[in-house]
């Protein structure tokens, strides 16, 4: 009798079975990802986007940390990779030193490195973090952008530690061997990369359910409830910052040991803007959003580029159309189209998602059309815009037209179907 | 003397443009609660559409015409942009503008070259107007210097004594109010948008053939733009206005000592082999503006005038 109450309540806890598909599966598909990638044998092009991936991952994820979880808006993120990246150049060059002269950093392996670039990144991060957490919004931002161009106006200037315009180099071939890797050749590298990235994504997804990364949720949706409860906003936010930069060091540390060698380019507003359209054009509601931008836009930026000139002007395209269409980003894109088909496997339903994407791609083909053939005509070379074995010159009105006419067919139909009823917004 | 005297002459001149530049952000921001990040590229916008202009026109046309063109594309903007963002609060518009300023430099780069182009000073302005100390003074600096302070005469006059002045007033602070009066508010703030822009689009045409006209000038000034409004404290001009000239004074003082800091610490025993020794007060003047910038949001978050915090 006395438990009858007991049985009645519902058991609202989620159940093993899905705890385990939703925290533990993706986490075990990634690593079977990352082990699965050196099978298939992948070129060295492959392979040095594959790491640049991993390194992005990291450092998108760190940044979302902030944007998606914290509601911290940053235009300086690039400045603790940076310096994570620094502290682990400079330990790389004390390694080397170390293994002629001897001393602590003889005992460090190389593999380590990212480890000085979390600390060196964690330490930025908690002495900038101090005065710029106080507030949040806005003028974050803007203290953010202006502590950006502080730090990055200063690389240039202190010649010892930041090495001036050609930055400093070293050798990751020193040191104590961990796990039986040289990092030598580019393959060992891909290990030394993979078992980075897929500790900072688990540990950074095992920050999202530490309480105070719930409490970091809460401080972005209502700050004021926060503090109703007994926390002090500033202070979360404060230690939120300094984990992220840590995490954002470990990616400049990655990076450091991949690429051997950090200039202060990497501490400027323009890697800290390229982080923000990573998280954002992902999806910075998801944890999983920032991961995905990591790998469209470093695939972007490394192929991307050789194809086309004006990469930069679709990656902005790409970013205003997620603004203002989809802000939930491409993970949000992805999960609401899986969750419309599992819901209504209909006919209906289907076309509509089918005259949905066949706008979307018109209107795309459309601007790409008129954005070729003014790049080809701007250049002034009588080049001609030659997709798929079509010709198309920009001296002629014939392909501005056909541009024209895809970009508004498209974009009508959208507009059409967006007034239908709304879908992925 | 001849020195703090260029130093004054000049940095009274960059101080106006960037008032310029800042008194249409400082209003937009005010009114609608969003710092335009891509506020310079409507300054650059200005510059490329009067170069364009100005080769079938003449400068003289151009300079009335490119700020209306700029105008116009603020408006476009604003509506089929900023607009829907809206709803989404204040750190979606930031994104917006900020995905809007690439957007608007890549296409001048695909429009006009990735190079600067040869916007110059009309011939009928080439010519010094008076010798100081011995150093000619373009006549042209002088123009840019008539043009500023009418204006900021305009821009005064309009808000401060006019009907319409007194309805964007009232829906700085009081939009609601003003809505129920039965004025069309987000109409308001498409026009001071527009406005705004074409503000900066005349810095522009008055700043392109001073400075450089290249695809990267917006980048260069806007966020000393931001450090304008931000320190000149949210919805106020006259804070802008000071803020303004207090930065346009600092940068072209800093650029006119020519000393490193070993010599001015010279009693402290810095040496000039040091990273610290060797850096000048020249060299710092980029990084002033910023500097203050961070201060003044550590020490004083309103800033020198505003009367509320953002």
């Amino acid at each position: 009798m006395t438990d009858y109450s007991l049985d009645r309540v519902p058991d609202l806890a989620p159940s093993a079975r899905y705890k385990f598909a939703t925290r533990v599966l993706p986490l075990l598909l990634l690593a079977l990802i990352l082990l699965s990638i050196p099978l298939f044998e992948p070129s060295r092009t492959w392979l040095s986007l594959f790491n640049a991936i991993g390194i992005n991952m990291v450092f998108a994820l760190s940044y979302n940390m902030l944007l998606g979880q914290a509601g911290m808006l940053s235009f300086g993120h690039a400045v603790y990779f940076g310096l994570g990246g620094y502290a682990a150049m400079h330990g790389m060059n004390a390694i080397e030193n170390a293994s002629y002269d001897g001393g602590i950093w003889a005992a460090f392996p190389m593999f380590a490195l990212p480890l000085v670039g979390f600390a060196g990144g964690a330490l930025a991060g908690a002495v900038i973090g101090w005065p710029s957490c106080r507030r949040a919004g806005v003028p974050f931002a803007m203290i953010s952008l202006g502590i950006a161009e502080l730090v990055a106006a200063a690389g240039f200037m202190f010649i010892s530690v930041f090495g001036g315009e050609e930055g400093i180099t070293g050798d990751r071939m020193n040191g104590v061997e961990l796990f039986g890797l040289s990092l030598g050749p580019l393959g060992e590298v891909y290990w030394f990369i993979a078992f980075w990235t897929f500790l900072g994504v688990a540990l950074m997804y095992a920050f999202t359910r530490t309480p105070l990364g719930k409490l970091a949720q809460a401080v972005r949706d209502n700050p004021e409830r926060v503090q109703f409860v007994g926390y002090n906003p500033n202070r979360v936010r404060y230690l939120v910052f300094i984990a992220a930069g840590g995490f954002a060091g470990l990616a400049g540390g990655m990076s450091a040991v991949s690429y051997e060698i950090f200039t202060p380019e990497s501490l400027s507003v323009i890697p800290s803007g390229l982080v923000l359209l990573m998280a954002f054009i992902g999806g910075a509601r998801y944890f999983a959003g920032p991961i995905l931008g990591a790998v469209v836009l470093t695939y972007m930026q490394s192929n991307l580029s050789d194809y086309s000139e004006a990469w930069l002007l679709y990656l902005g395209l790409l970013f205003i159309g997620m603004i203002l269409f989809a802000p939930g980003g491409l993970a949000g894109l992805l999960l609401s189209g899986t969750t419309a088909l599992r819901q209504s496997l209909s006919g209906k339903g289907l076309v509509r998602a089918g005259a949905f994407a066949i706008s979307a791609l018109l209107s795309a083909a459309g601007v790409i059309v008129l954005v070729e053939l003014a790049v080809r005509h701007s250049n002034g070379f009588g080049e001609a815009f030659e997709p798929f074995g079509f010709h198309l010159a920009p001296d002629q009105m014939m392909p501005w037209t056909v541009g024209l006419v895809l970009a508004g067919v498209g974009m009508g139909s959208l507009k059409v179907l967006s007034k239908q009823g709304g879908m992925g917004s | 003397m001849e020195t703090v005297v260029f130093a004054l002459l000049n940095g009274l001149i960059y101080g106006l443009l960037l008032f310029m530049l800042s008194s249409g952000l400082t209003l937009i921001f005010s009114m609608m609660g969003v710092l335009n990040m891509a506020h310079a590229s409507f300054y650059m916008l200005g510059a490329y559409f009067a170069f364009t202009l100005g080769q079938h026109t003449g400068f003289w046309f151009a300079l009335f015409l490119a700020p209306i063109c700029v105008g116009a594309a603020g408006a476009c903007v604003e509506k089929w942009g900023l607009r829907k963002v809206h709803a989404r609060g204040h750190v979606a518009e930031l994104l917006f503008t900020f995905g809007l300023a690439y957007v608007i430099e890549e296409l001048v780069k695909i429009i006009w070259g990735k190079f600067a182009v040869a916007y110059e000073i009309p011939p009928e302005l080439n010519y010094s107007l008076f010798e100081l100390f011995g150093s000619q003074y373009p006549a042209y600096r002088i123009f840019m210097l008539a043009v500023s302070i009418a204006m900021l005469a305009g821009l005064w006059y309009l808000l401060k004594r006019t009907r319409v002045g007194l309805i964007i007033q009232a829906s700085l602070t009081h939009p609601h109010m003003v809505s129920h009066l039965g004025h069309n508010v987000p109409r308001i703030f498409m026009l001071v948008f527009a406005a705004g822009c074409a503000l900066a689009g005349l810095a522009g045409v008055i700043g392109g053939n001073y400075l450089v006209t290249e695809p990267s000038m917006a980048f260069s000034i806007g966020p000393i733009v931001f450090v304008v409004v931000v320190v000149g404290g949210m919805g106020s001009l006259e804070g802008a206005f000071i803020a303004s000239l207090l930065i346009g004074f600092l940068q072209t003082f800093a650029i006119s000592i020519d000393s490193n800091f070993a010599e001015i610490f010279s009693f402290a025993g810095l040496s000039a082999d040091g990273d610290i020794g060797r850096i000048t007060i020249a060299s710092l003047a980029p990084m002033l503006p910023f500097l203050l910038l961070v201060l003044m949001l550590m020490l004083r978050p309103r800033g020198l005038m505003g009367e509320r915090e953002f």
